[in-house]
């Protein structure tokens, strides 16, 4: 044994309170959906890729000198070109201006379904979830039988009644919409108000309103955001599936869904024109769809460990 | 078992009311009669056509009289086709999109199947990734581009099949697929997570232990355990088969009854449209009552807790 003195030791004592403190800095539940969110590559991707959706729907438009609804009858059905960058359709129509005024219809008629059916949804399925019994019965009786309206056939039936238009897709998905969004959040909401911090805010004199809106909503939030990320795609879906049939919204405004349309009377002869809506469709339906997915596995509280 | 199935028949005839009610004021809505666009003809003509077509009475007076013959299976007269009731026309062009849709889902859940549990089957390999992009290809790109893609491709191109129309099963096979893709990625996805989560069960160690037959364990443990939450979402694609066919068989310019339904909208031909609209709801609505019920009578889970309550 190799002899130690005792003077090379010193006593330190034990510090109470810096060993009791803690030394990471604690992560709220956002925080850390965002760190899973952040590892999930495609998630990620889809997300970078929705931003450059957005920019581009915003400043696309302004970068090419034409108007989108611009016709030059001289130019129709041009290849891509350093002055018409996706070509020009058959009324000589600049493609590169027209796509994105067409993201900017689309992505406006999906997030605006997505933010409506929200709004109305998490009402209703927070006050049927909150009140409970009776309540509860009846207004989710509603529900059932309205979950069972196809909601295509709304759409068509309210375009022949309202005319067609934007307005009339966003109110008609609108009606059959929030039904989904409405029985997620009782789910929720029936979970969650057995549990004490509720007790401890009805205790503590809170309305029903206020509990609801504080207390359960921001908890069912997550399910809430993913469901949403799911609408937009099926809006934008549903909107491009109505203007190819003729039946969505009027020329000369532009969504993916009229492009697509448009190019099918020169398909055989120019299947780009069909081919590029058809890609920002894709890849859109596509981003949301992965974007969605990531979200679930991040705000799922049941992953968390 | 018996209640649950009473309780949903119940609410399906409610749902159906609430659609036929619903359209039929809907439709009365717009402004004007259905000879506003007809030629001048003497009030006195007019007023005989009105009350023909009993048009001249208050709505709710209409609204019993539409029920009424509802029940007889009556839908009126077309008010484009002339002489043609909404019924005759209906019965015309439904086989067609009958025998498109039955296609189509067989297609859809047979190859979904199949792909799911393949790809489930070998994990991370070749037809694990083929078919994991198949099932991305058919949730984005829509299905108005599947189809005409193939048209472009199959039909113009290569020469292989028809371009469109309808007559002979080849003429079939186009729309079919088109229609059939959503269906089957779905299902292939569903089918394949499912399976996965049924191959780390205990009971399949077991199964092997005791010796079975790669084939028996697959069939009888795997698949019958993995396909009930695949049966849940048949209901809604149904719906969308449905509702598909509205632009497969404009694309493909088939006389079915989507192509009859668009069709009446841009003619305005308002006994059409509320005709066939009702049909189609009712053929939406039975079916995912149907698809409800079987799902109740496969798994003997629920079956057992509705029978317990």
């Amino acid at each position: 044994m190799v002899d130690i003195s005792k003077d090379k030791f010193e006593i330190v004592g034990a510090n109470v309170s810096e060993s009791q403190s803690i030394v990471r800095p604690s992560i709220s539940y956002w925080q850390d959906a965002w760190r899973r969110l952040r590892k999930n590559k495609v998630a990620m991707a889809s997300l970078v890729f929705l931003i450059l959706l957005v920019i581009m729907s915003i400043i696309g438009p302004h970068l090419r000198p034409f108007d989108y609804a611009h016709q030059d009858l001289f130019n129709t059905n041009k290849p891509f070109s350093k002055v018409h960058w996706f070509g020009t359709d058959y009324l000589g129509r600049d493609l590169f201006v027209r796509v994105w005024m067409g993201a900017r219809v689309s992505l406006f008629i999906g997030v605006t379904i997505a933010l409506l059916d929200a709004i109305i949804g998490v009402t209703y399925g927070g006050i049927a979830g909150y009140f409970g019994g009776q309540v509860d019965n009846i207004m989710m009786r509603i529900v059932d039988i309205l979950y069972g309206i196809p909601y295509l056939i709304l759409v068509i039936l309210l375009m022949v009644v309202m005319g067609q238009g934007l307005w009339t897709i966003i109110t008609a998905m609108v009606m059959t919409g929030w039904v989904g969004m409405a029985r997620i959040v009782r789910g929720q909401v029936l979970q969650l108000k057995e549990q004490e911090f509720v007790l401890a805010a009805k205790t503590l004199g809170a309305s029903p309103g206020r509990i609801i809106l504080r207390h359960l909503i921001p908890n069912a939030l997550g399910p809430i955001i993913v469901s949403m990320t799911f609408d937009v795609p099926n809006a934008i879906f549903a909107e491009a599936f109505l203007s190819y049939i003729g039946l969505g919204i009027r020329p000369p405004l532009a969504s993916w869904g009229t492009l697509a349309n448009d190019a099918t009377q020169v398909l055989l002869m120019y299947p780009m024109q069909l081919f590029i809506p058809g890609f920002f469709i894709s890849i859109t339906m596509l981003a949301f769809n992965m974007l969605g997915d990531g979200l679930r596995d991040a705000l799922d509280p049941r992953l968390r460990r | 078992m018996l209640n649950y199935s009473i309780k949903r028949f119940v609410y399906m005839l409610i749902t159906i009311w609430v659609i036929i009610t619903l359209t039929f004021f809907l439709m009365h809505m717009i402004p004007g009669d259905p000879f506003t666009s007809e030629k001048k003809v003497p009030p006195q003509i007019r007023q005989n056509m009105l009350a023909k077509y009993h048009l001249d009475k208050p709505l709710i007076v209409q609204y019993g009289y539409y029920l009424d013959n509802l029940m007889h299976g009556d839908l009126g007269i077309s008010l484009k086709y002339l002489n043609r009731t909404v019924d005759d026309i209906i019965k015309q062009s439904a086989p067609a999109s009958f025998q498109l849709g039955v296609q189509s889902i067989f297609l859809g859940v047979v190859f979904g199947l199949f792909f799911g549990i393949v790809a489930a089957l070998k994990r991370g390999g070749g037809w694990d990734y083929f078919s994991m992009f198949l099932a991305i290809i058919g949730i984005s790109v829509p299905n108005f581009i599947i189809a005409t893609l193939l048209q472009l491709l199959l039909a113009s191109k290569l020469k292989l099949l028809p371009v469109s129309g309808w007559g002979s099963f080849k003429y079939t096979i186009l729309p079919s697929i088109a229609l059939s893709f959503a269906t089957l990625s779905i299902i292939s996805r569903m089918m394949r997570t499912s399976m996965l989560d049924v191959i780390g069960q205990d009971y399949i160690k077991t199964a092997k232990a005791k010796g079975l037959s790669q084939l028996q364990i697959i069939w009888k443990h795997m698949v019958r355990n993995a396909i009930m939450p695949v049966v849940t979402v048949l209901g809604p694609l149904f719906a969308g088969i449905v509702t598909g066919t509205f632009v497969i068989e404009q694309i493909f310019s088939i006389p079915g009854l989507g192509k009859f339904f668009v069709q009446s909208i841009y003619d305005e031909d308002y006994s059409m449209i509320l005709g066939t609209t009702i049909f189609y709801s009712i053929i939406l609505v039975v079916m995912m009552f149907v698809v409800d019920i079987a799902y109740g009578l496969i798994d003997p889970r629920v079956r057992l807790a509705k029978g317990g309550k």
